[in-house]
């Protein structure tokens, strides 16, 4: 299923400054990713996942190297630019769920549609999909502060899905999560994974997590030590 | 469009936060509208009155004659030119003469100015006509607060003494027929009306006038030898001069109920820049531009003031009309100002006062959102999704 490459990662590196000197947090990485991958970015904290993932999703830019994503070089991307690639080709799934804690479940799920000026009827379908296939019909009018920690993902997930993105950036997605609601939303975005041939690349150390994934990169003091697909 | 329908979303969602900013805002506009309207409608009565009682719709003032200096009343009258006489016989035009005098009421002695007019007029609205009354002393007129400040009342006999263009000066009595009520100081304090042909007999000035008032449908003929045309404006001069000083000493009320309005949108702004800077991160995620979340954010603050105009038209208009119906009545002893003030000011609200102040209260809201707003353009995302930025 997989082939053409999504994300294309080439001799990155990315330092921060600390004070007078400079932090590493990721010092050479080469990846690639093709569409359709359930992929997971795995290391110990600090170890440079979320600077990646944060990279690959032009939230960042490259100290050095280059980062292609969907054919655009990061890099090159000014702000608006940036925002537009996110805003048609991406997902976002955060460890706190970001919700607009304003809007109900309906519009925080509709809100990526907004900014692609559908008109009010597809709008209204891609919602209504998505509640459905993260089971959330009967919570659309429900605010986040009424909802569960797993339901509140649920929306996230649902948020990210709604458009239909190419790329789902998934950043400790189960962290605020118990056991049971990890397995649900896993099993989910699995499934969605498997519907829709949507690439997603997860950061996190969570090994509930880790059991799902169909490929894993360690990463470890920026540097990638490990690249393992597995197979069932 | 998108801004307005996520800056709408907020608001609603921020429920009570948004609605005392916009109480605060409703109460400032409201204020200024009020009081600005008060202003107009004192400034709009107070022209009425004035033009009704006292200017008319312009005059012709003796070439000697300056209503500030009393010494010039001796040489300011003249026979009535002959370009004037057939308005007068019309009744487009009265003439006054006005002589310097003194009246004695109960012994005491207190100056005054003795002006004559034609009973028949109706180009100013003193109740001339009273004058044609008949009775053993001469009859006069007089206003309520010469009235009060000398003690008379209807019907009272006194003594009055005055100088003939001679300089020899003369006595007789009185009698006030009519006390007048009349919202122009102008015309009532010190002041004395009387048949302007008995003043012409005992100033021994026969045929002459010192001013001439215009009335309506005279066709205003501005060179008239020995005579000055002063028209409307110039006549309503000091009182739009004291209206224009009223507003700005108004204006400082409401800069500083704007600056407290001001201030709590501006805290509300800077507040939830810092507040909300995961959903900033979130926007920015989801592909909102930078630019687009500053839009917002200046949008979500300028709307307190778009919801404070409505707010004022809902709950506002009723009570500004009411106020309206009412008035507002003035303290006792504002008669003593010297100015045109009805007992009751009705508040008058122009379309340019109340889209004016709106506007106004709209473009400083608009400023005072966007600059807090400006902020954002220089958070960086991965910071604000996590709420790290201090």
């Amino acid at each position: 299923m997989e082939n053409s490459e999504i994300v294309t990662v080439k001799d990155l590196i990315k330092r921060y400054p600390i004070g007078k000197g400079e932090f590493t947090a990721l010092n050479g990485i080469d990846l690639t990713f093709g569409t359709g991958e359930f992929a997971g970015i795995v290391g110990p904290s600090g170890s440079g996942k979320t600077t990646l993932l944060n990279i690959i999703g032009s939230l960042d830019i490259p100290t050095e190297g280059s980062v292609v994503v969907l054919g655009k070089s990061i890099r090159e991307l000014n702000h608006k630019q940036a925002a537009l690639l996110r805003r048609k080709h991406m997902g976002f799934i955060f460890q706190t769920f970001n919700l607009l804690p304003v809007y109900t479940v309906y519009e925080n799920v509709e809100f990526p549609l907004l900014l692609l000026k559908l008109s009010a009827a597809e709008k209204k379908k891609a919602v209504m999909d998505s509640l459905e296939w993260l089971g959330l019909t009967d919570k659309m009018k429900s605010r986040p502060a009424q909802l569960s920690g797993g339901e509140c993902q649920r929306v996230a997930i649902a948020r990210a899905m709604v458009k239909k993105p190419e790329l789902v950036l998934a950043d400790e997605p189960t962290a605020n999560l118990d056991s049971e609601n990890s397995h649900h939303i896993l099993q989910t975005m699995e499934n969605l994974n498997k519907d829709l041939q949507t690439t997603f690349i997860f950061a996190t150390h969570d090994d509930k997590v880790i059991k799902y994934l169909k490929r894993k990169i360690l990463i470890e003091d920026g540097k990638v030590s490990a690249d393992d697909v597995i197979t069932n | 469009m998108l801004s307005l329908k996520l800056a709408w979303r907020n608001l609603v969602g921020a429920g009570l936060r948004t609605w005392l900013n916009v109480i605060v805002l409703a109460f400032v506009l409201f204020m200024m509208i009020w009081h600005y309207g008060i202003l107009d409608g004192w400034n709009y009565q107070a022209n009425r009155d004035m033009q009704a009682w006292e200017v008319g719709n312009g005059q012709y003032w003796h070439q000697n004659y300056d209503p500030y200096d009393f010494f010039t009343f001796e040489e300011s009258h003249a026979k009535i030119p002959e370009v004037l006489q057939k308005a007068i016989s019309d009744g487009v035009i009265t003439p006054i003469l006005i002589s310097q005098a003194s009246v004695y009421p109960d012994g005491r002695i207190q100056s005054m100015l003795l002006k004559g007019m034609i009973p028949d007029q109706k180009v100013i609205a003193i109740p001339s006509a009273k004058l044609n009354i008949e009775s053993e002393e001469i009859p006069v007129v007089i206003g309520r607060r010469m009235a009060k400040n000398c003690k008379l009342i209807e019907g009272d006999v006194t003594t009055i003494r005055w100088r003939d263009i001679n300089g020899t000066f003369d006595a007789t009595e009185v009698k006030i027929v009519k006390v007048f009520n009349c919202n122009v100081p102008n015309v009532d304090a010190g002041q004395m009306y009387i048949h302007i042909e008995k003043l012409r007999e005992m100033m021994q000035a026969p045929d002459e006038a010192t001013m001439f008032i215009i009335g309506e449908d005279f066709e205003i003929n501005e060179t008239v030898s020995g005579w000055e045309y002063k028209d409307y404006d110039f006549l309503m001069t000091e009182m739009n001069e004291m209206m224009k000083m009223k507003k700005v000493g108004g204006s400082f009320i409401y800069v500083i109920l704007m600056l407290l309005a001001m201030l709590a949108i501006f805290d509300t702004q800077v507040l939830s820049i810092f507040r909300r800077q995961k959903e900033i991160g979130t926007y920015i995620a989801m592909g909102m531009t930078r630019r687009q979340v500053v839009s917002l954010f200046t949008v979500e603050g300028a709307m307190h003031a778009i919801l404070a105009v409505v707010f004022i038209a809902i709950f506002g208009t009723p009570l500004l009309l009411w106020l309206m119906s009412i008035g507002m009545t003035m303290p006792a002893g504002t008669d003593d100002f010297g100015i045109a003030i009805a007992e009751t000011i009705y508040p008058v609200y122009g379309a340019g006062l109340i889209i004016g102040t709106s506007l106004l209260v709209f473009v400083i809201t608009l400023i005072v959102s966007y600059l807090p707003a400006r902020k954002i353009s220089k958070m960086k995302p991965t910071d604000a999704i996590k709420g790290k930025i201090q």
